[in-house]
């Protein structure tokens, strides 16, 4: 699957599909999109690099062993879910700040929330692609 | 760390402050408890459900409370020195420490819910103990017995308690109204009852579920002191007393008391004698003295309440002592054996002692809080209105055979001739000799002088399970009355039968015959039953192929839903295809085109090539009815899809038709009844109108509450945020699934698991 279209797409779609993933991750509150859609096309980027390049490329890109991505999102969740309790709020109450920041929007618990599905999603596609590819 | 070098017994000793000042504190709180101020906290839990911790400290469970933390404080200190060459004893202190703790929410707590949750602790916990020596197989077993036997119970036990508040309509015992009237008029009356005695019997190891406590001999000696003698088969005790200013005016609550609280203790006196092993005869000496106490409790007259008070506490002090005496003799000489031990006092005069002093109480001899628990209770049964006789012998049948079992545990084996042992006696360690002398001359000081140490205290609990028993006074001598005549017949009997034991003992094979058809079989069997069940009923299920895997979910998918869809169909029969748009019939056809395709095939990769226009073609339908995010989603997860097939294919071997003419008929048959069921749903799903309140809720509320405009993602990550927690988590155990058969190598043999270290092996 090494061949020269793919090889010149890939340089050319990486970057716009990490984008295309972030915007949908953040727009995802208001708009179609949401950190499981933005994980799945942040996978597929990585993906696609994959595929033209082996799992090592794939894996150079990614910068972390996609069990990290799960470690990380998953506690990213859960830690959002945990925030509001310390300020007398219930057990994964929203909490929201009241500034924006471009792009991002409204900071708020549910953000990171949905930044953690982003990561968990990311890390286990990558994970069963990478571990069935480099079965040889 | 200054912690670090010290020597092991050094720290254990510092971790008995922890009890040891918890005791303190509760001993501060006895002059409040006398004068009848209640010490109450709360602490809101789940508010909505009446689920809260609240405690309550009145004379009952000041008793307990002072019992746990006392007792545990000795045993902390004897089980640092027991079991100081076992690696494993931080474990053990953490199981102990979380066993106290729940034990002391039992009795503390004073709403139900909590108090049934400390009470499975103390189930899970005491599980965890018994099976400290985890690489011993009879352990393992036990314990799994022990938590299965009180678990089962525990479950009852839930069901009981709920039915009892619902009955009472709170979930706090001190607000209930005493005297039952509210249980009285529950409809399930009857199951109550049954449901909270089964909690208590099999917890406090009551025939016909006594079997499990000595098996859980297998425990380390501190813990067989602490759990199953002093504490934890107490709790079943304690909830009958705690209950019974409810339960225990309702029709039949105290003949069986008094009937399976009688058998008990009979049976135990009786299977005690027949033992050798040190330690069993005192779990069937306990056994005995638990169903004395649920006789007591079944009496329920004011006398016999006092009476079962006095003797609780008695017990524990001797039963303790006397089970830390025999961790000692297992120590210093290697064997628990009482036929070969004999003559230990001159090499163990410490242990001796205590055994000595523990024994006196537990024979009832004067001058021992033994003596004066054992006069109350003749004097109750001399007085009960109903069966005096009867339970006055019962009583008196017990308290020869505690008699003789006395001579035996504090004489025979510390002062008679005839000792076989292999290594030459020796005495324990200071650590260990601590609790037992302790808890013994605790004995002889509450015997001797009761009116100034224990008599308050217990004449508050005894008013706490019921109130015409305040007052308590207790006396060293009662002078010449029947009760004392009847104390010197159990003496003297006692002694004879000693000296007839050797004999019985040996000619016990027709009660361990006997012993094939009690209701240990029983559990044996079912246990036995369940298990061959379940590794067949798996070997069929489990048939190692994923295509039967496959069938199996689909098949018994469909045939759930099949089964009550004609009863729908009778109300919407008619559907018709008006309004359907030419581009929707357009790309309908494109779909079942591709489902063709695929089934017609001629290789895996164009199979799944053509599989993803089917899921893209139904993600157009998606967009098309205004499911973008979904729509966005099965574009993605298909493409994905093909991808890691992609990936797999290429590894397979090539494609083989090798299925039979019948299998494919059999395949046929299930796909489309697959698709007839799924078409059938969905005509009927539309028939309904497809408003409810909670998508107006969702709608409304969305951006509102939770300043998000699209409705799909504030409730995946908002409103149901915990099932999408759920959801990645599952989703990430799905990837290391999909790691480990990819790390799979099979015909390969998996390591060898290492044996576990097993700790200091144990002669009998």
């Amino acid at each position: 699957m090494n061949t020269m279209i793919l090889r010149v797409a890939v340089q050319v779609l990486f970057p716009l599909l990490l984008v295309a993933s972030l915007l949908s991750l953040f727009r995802g509150h208001n708009e179609p999109g949401g950190g499981f859609i933005g994980g799945l096309v942040a996978a597929s980027a990585f993906i696609l690099v994959t595929l033209s390049g082996g799992v090592e490329e794939g894996q150079r890109r990614l910068g972390f062993d996609p069990l990290k991505f799960i470690g990380a999102g998953l506690s990213m969740a859960f830690i959002a879910a945990l925030i509001p309790v310390p300020f007398g709020h219930t057990f994964f109450e929203a909490l929201w700040a009241d500034f924006y920041i471009p792009i991002i929007g409204k900071p708020g618990t549910p953000v990171l929330f949905d930044l953690g599905v982003y990561l968990v999603v990311i890390g286990v596609v990558c994970k069963i692609v990478f571990s069935i590819a480099n079965d040889d | 760390m200054l912690l670090r070098r010290m020597p092991v017994q050094w720290r254990t000793t510092l971790l008995a402050f922890v009890p040891l000042s918890l005791f303190a504190w509760f001993a501060s709180r006895i002059p409040d408890v006398l004068e009848d101020v209640a010490h109450q906290e709360a602490y809101p839990w789940v508010n909505g459900l009446g689920f809260d911790f609240v405690f309550r400290l009145d004379g009952l469970a000041l008793l307990f409370a002072l019992l746990i933390t006392g007792i545990g404080s000795l045993i902390v200190l004897y089980g640092g020195t027991y079991l100081k060459r076992h690696l494993g004893l931080p474990r053990f202190f953490t199981f102990l420490f979380i066993f106290m703790g729940a034990m002391l929410g039992v009795v503390l707590s004073d709403n139900i819910f909590a108090l049934f949750v400390f009470w499975e602790l103390t189930s899970l916990s005491s599980y965890l103990l018994i099976g400290y020596r985890h690489g011993h197989q009879p352990t393992r077993k036990a314990a799994l017995q022990a938590l299965l036997v009180t678990g089962t119970g525990g479950l009852a036990l839930m069901a009981g308690l709920i039915l009892a508040t619902t009955a009472q309509g709170s979930p706090v015992i001190s607000q209930w109204v005493p005297g039952g009237e509210a249980l009285l008029s529950s409809p399930y009356l009857v199951p109550m009852m049954v449901l909270v005695l089964l909690g208590a019997f099999t917890k406090s190891a009551q025939w016909p579920f006594h079997f499990w406590l000595p098996n859980a001999m297998a425990a380390p000696t501190p813990v067989s002191a602490y759990l199953h003698s002093a504490t934890m088969v107490k709790a079943g005790v304690y909830l009958l007393a705690r209950l019974s200013p409810h339960f225990g005016a309702l029709p039949g609550w105290k003949e069986t008391l008094m009937g399976f609280g009688g058998i008990t203790m009979l049976l135990g006196a009786l299977w005690a004698l027949l033992q050798t092993d040190l330690k069993k005869i005192l779990a069937y000496t306990t056994i005995s003295a638990l169903g004395l106490l649920v006789m007591a409790l079944g009496m329920g007259t004011p006398l016999a309440v006092q009476g079962a008070m006095v003797f609780l506490v008695a017990h524990a002090c001797y039963k303790g002592a006397l089970f830390m005496v025999a961790g000692n003799v297992d120590h210093g000489t290697g064997s628990r054996d009482v036929e070969r031990l004999g003559r230990l006092f001159r090499a163990m005069p410490w242990t001796g002692t205590a055994a000595v002093l523990a024994a006196f109480s537990m024979a009832g001899f004067p001058l021992f809080l033994g003596f004066i628990g054992k006069e109350l209770l003749f004097e109750a049964t001399l007085h009960h209105p109903l069966a005096a006789a009867l339970v006055t012998l019962a009583l008196l049948a017990t308290s020869v055979a505690f008699v003789s079992l006395a001579v035996l545990l504090g004489g025979k084996i510390f002062f008679w001739p005839r000792g076989r042992v292999a290594i030459k006696p020796h005495e324990a360690y200071p650590g260990m000799r601590v609790g037992p002398l302790l808890l013994a001359v605790i004995g002889l000081v509450t015997g001797i002088a009761p009116a100034l140490t224990v008599q308050g205290l217990l004449g508050k609990a005894a008013e706490a399970v019921m109130p015409a028993a305040a007052g308590m006074e207790l006396h060293l001598w009662h002078g010449f009355t029947p009760v004392l005549g009847l104390s010197l017949i159990a003496t003297v009997a006692g002694i004879v039968l000693f000296r007839s034991a050797p004999r019985i003992r040996r000619g016990r094979g027709w009660a361990l015959k006997a012993g094939r058809f009690g209701p240990e079989a029983l559990y044996d069997g079912s246990w036995q039953g369940i298990t061959t069940f379940s590794t067949r009923f798996s070997a069929f299920i489990q048939s190692g192929h994923l295509r039967y895997y496959i069938m199996t979910i689909l098949v018994t998918l469909f045939v759930l839903v099949l089964v009550p869809i004609p009863y729908y169909m009778l109300f919407h029969p008619h559907h018709t295809f008006a309004g359907v748009d030419p581009y929707e019939w357009l790309l309908m056809l494109v779909v079942a085109a591709a489902v063709v395709a695929t089934i017609a095939a001629p290789d895996r990769l164009m199979a799944i090539a053509i599989l993803g226009v089917v899921g893209y073609g139904v993600a157009i339908f998606f967009a098309i009815y205004g499911g973008t995010d979904m729509a966005m989603t099965q574009f993605l997860v298909e493409t994905l899809t093909l991808i890691v097939f992609v990936y797999v294919l290429w590894k397979l071997p090539n494609y083989v038709t090798f299925t039979t003419f019948w299998t494919r008929v059999r395949d046929i048959a299930i796909a489309i009844t697959g698709g007839v069921v799924m078409t059938t749903i969905i005509l009927l799903v539309t028939d309904y109108p497809l408003v409810s309140e909670l998508k107006l809720y969702y709608a409304e509320n969305s951006y509102l509450l939770a300043k998000g405009r699209n409705v799909v993602n504030v409730i995946l990550v908002d409103f149901r945020a915990l099932d999408t927690l759920g959801e990645i988590t599952v989703l990430s155990i799905a990837g290391l699934g999909v790691l480990a058969l990819a790390k799979l190598k099979l015909g390969k043999a998996p390591a060898k698991a290492r044996p576990m270290v097993e700790p200091k092996a144990r002669k009998q």
